[in-house]
């Protein structure tokens, strides 16, 4: 099957909106959770005093650790709120993922490595492997 | 003719009254938490409104604002600058990918690019001390504000020979304008030398949290020879990598806080909406002109503020 360049491209966006679209709607749940204050890590009473200080000292203040330790908190309402936005960030793997085959079938080989080398790049950028601070 | 006018005042008026600064010493010192979560919300929905006429994204908008004049820390605005940038390039990417306002193959190279360059500029942002960045971050908005107001974007740059890369790449397209039906064949040029460019606009999107749609147009546009339209579109579209790398060094760092990011994102995306609506009854030029003076002032206001001398 002849797939256009144009299937790469719509394909892409149909991605790209299915994973904002949910996306958006986890953040705003989450959030809304969060207002409620249902179990947040940090008490929203504490954030006045926290929010001045840099983020390297609001991680030591409430015992966090750069990286992925969040996730292991993610049953407490911030942290949800953080792993929304962390999908958020992500949404695009799935859709650089979903065109490979079609520039693969199309033969835009360079395409193909450009895929999975930014594919590459953005785990790269969650792995927390640069998770460092001031 | 005065609805129109009436319109501009309100967005005027709405933009000088309210000051979070004031509503802070109107509160007093035991202000309650959620009064600084409402003003960044409301301050967001109003950004958000003149954001779209204006031609810029929310991030570069949002971070020298609200650096200036809240009381977060600018790890977390810049965090939540990018989440900004980077909700709205995703909300609108689709659609630009869809209509073909957005092009994919000339998008993925210069994203691959930028979005790597952008760990970088996000690690060093994270990694200076806070002052340093500030005064950096007043002189980059100054900077934005100097390219904005003299860089006049061309509607079909003339493009005599496609180069070599861009050839290889696929780097073309026919370009539909809606708006009037006809049809514009497009080829880049100058391809290398936009590709080093990008290595800098992505350290100054992770550095910054700006999102850098202001750089990304101009570049598309003037150098590469890129329809306006569709450096418009593409450069949107590509911020939805660039962010998105950039957005995952401060979240594993601590600095983005869901009581400052998520009424950021939900206000600037609100505002956006209603600004996407009054787009064709305000006149441009002059929100043009009122953003560009709230971009002078907020960097004028950050440069100080890095100097010790308005803090």
């Amino acid at each position: 099957m002849d797939v256009s360049p144009d299937v790469a491209q719509k394909r892409y966006a149909r991605w790209l909106a299915w994973g904002t679209r949910l996306g958006l709607a986890l953040l705003v749940l989450g959030f809304i959770a969060y207002i409620l204050g249902l179990a947040p890590h940090v008490p929203i009473e504490r954030l006045p005093a926290l929010w001045q200080r840099p983020a390297s000292e609001l991680l030591e203040h409430s015992g966090l650790q750069p990286g992925w330790h969040w996730a292991s908190l993610v049953h407490r309402s911030d942290m949800l709120v953080i792993a929304t936005i962390g999908f958020l960030a992500s949404c695009s793997i799935a859709s650089l993922v979903a065109v490979i085959p079609a520039f693969a079938r199309n033969r835009e080989n360079v395409f193909v490595v450009i895929c999975i080398l930014q594919v590459a790049v953005l785990l790269l950028a969650a792995s927390g492997l640069f998770a460092g601070g001031h | 003719m005065r609805t129109r006018t009436a319109q501009v005042a309100w967005l005027f008026a709405s933009l000088a009254l309210f000051s979070p600064e004031a509503l802070a010493a109107e509160a007093g010192p035991g202000a309650p938490w959620w009064i600084w979560p409402v003003a960044l919300f409301v301050s967001c929905f109003l950004l958000g409104i003149i954001a779209v006429p204006a031609g810029v994204g929310g991030g570069v908008l949002f971070v020298p604002i609200v650096s200036g004049f809240f009381p977060f820390h600018l790890d977390f605005v810049r965090g939540a600058g990018l989440l900004v940038a980077l909700s709205g390039a995703l909300a609108a990417g689709p659609r630009l990918l869809d209509g073909g306002l957005a092009n994919l193959r000339l998008a993925l190279p210069l994203a691959l690019i930028a979005s790597t360059s952008s760990i970088l500029g996000a690690v060093i942002g994270l990694a200076l001390p806070a002052s340093a960045v500030q005064v950096a971050l007043g002189l980059a908005i100054l900077g934005i504000v100097a390219v904005m107001a003299s860089v006049r974007n061309s509607e079909h740059p003339h493009v005599p020979q496609a180069d070599r890369l861009s050839q290889a790449l696929g780097m073309h397209g026919i370009f539909t304008d809606g708006a009037t039906g006809s049809t514009t064949p497009w080829r880049v040029h100058r391809t290398p030398a936009a590709l080093v460019l990008f290595v800098f606009i992505g350290i100054l999107a992770g550095m910054f949290g700006l999102g850098a749609g202001w750089a990304n147009l101009p570049v598309l546009n003037l150098v590469m020879g890129v329809p306006l339209k569709v450096s418009a579109g593409t450069s949107s579209f590509i911020l939805t990598l660039v962010d998105s790398s950039a957005a995952w060094i401060y979240l594993n760092q601590g600095a983005v806080l869901p009581i400052i990011a998520a009424p950021s994102v939900i206000g600037m995306m609100l505002g956006a909406r209603i600004g996407a609506r009054v787009l064709h009854r305000v006149p441009a030029a002059t929100i043009r002109r009122l953003v560009l003076a709230l971009l002078l002032f907020a960097g004028l206001r950050a440069l100080l503020k890095g100097l010790g001398i308005w803090t």
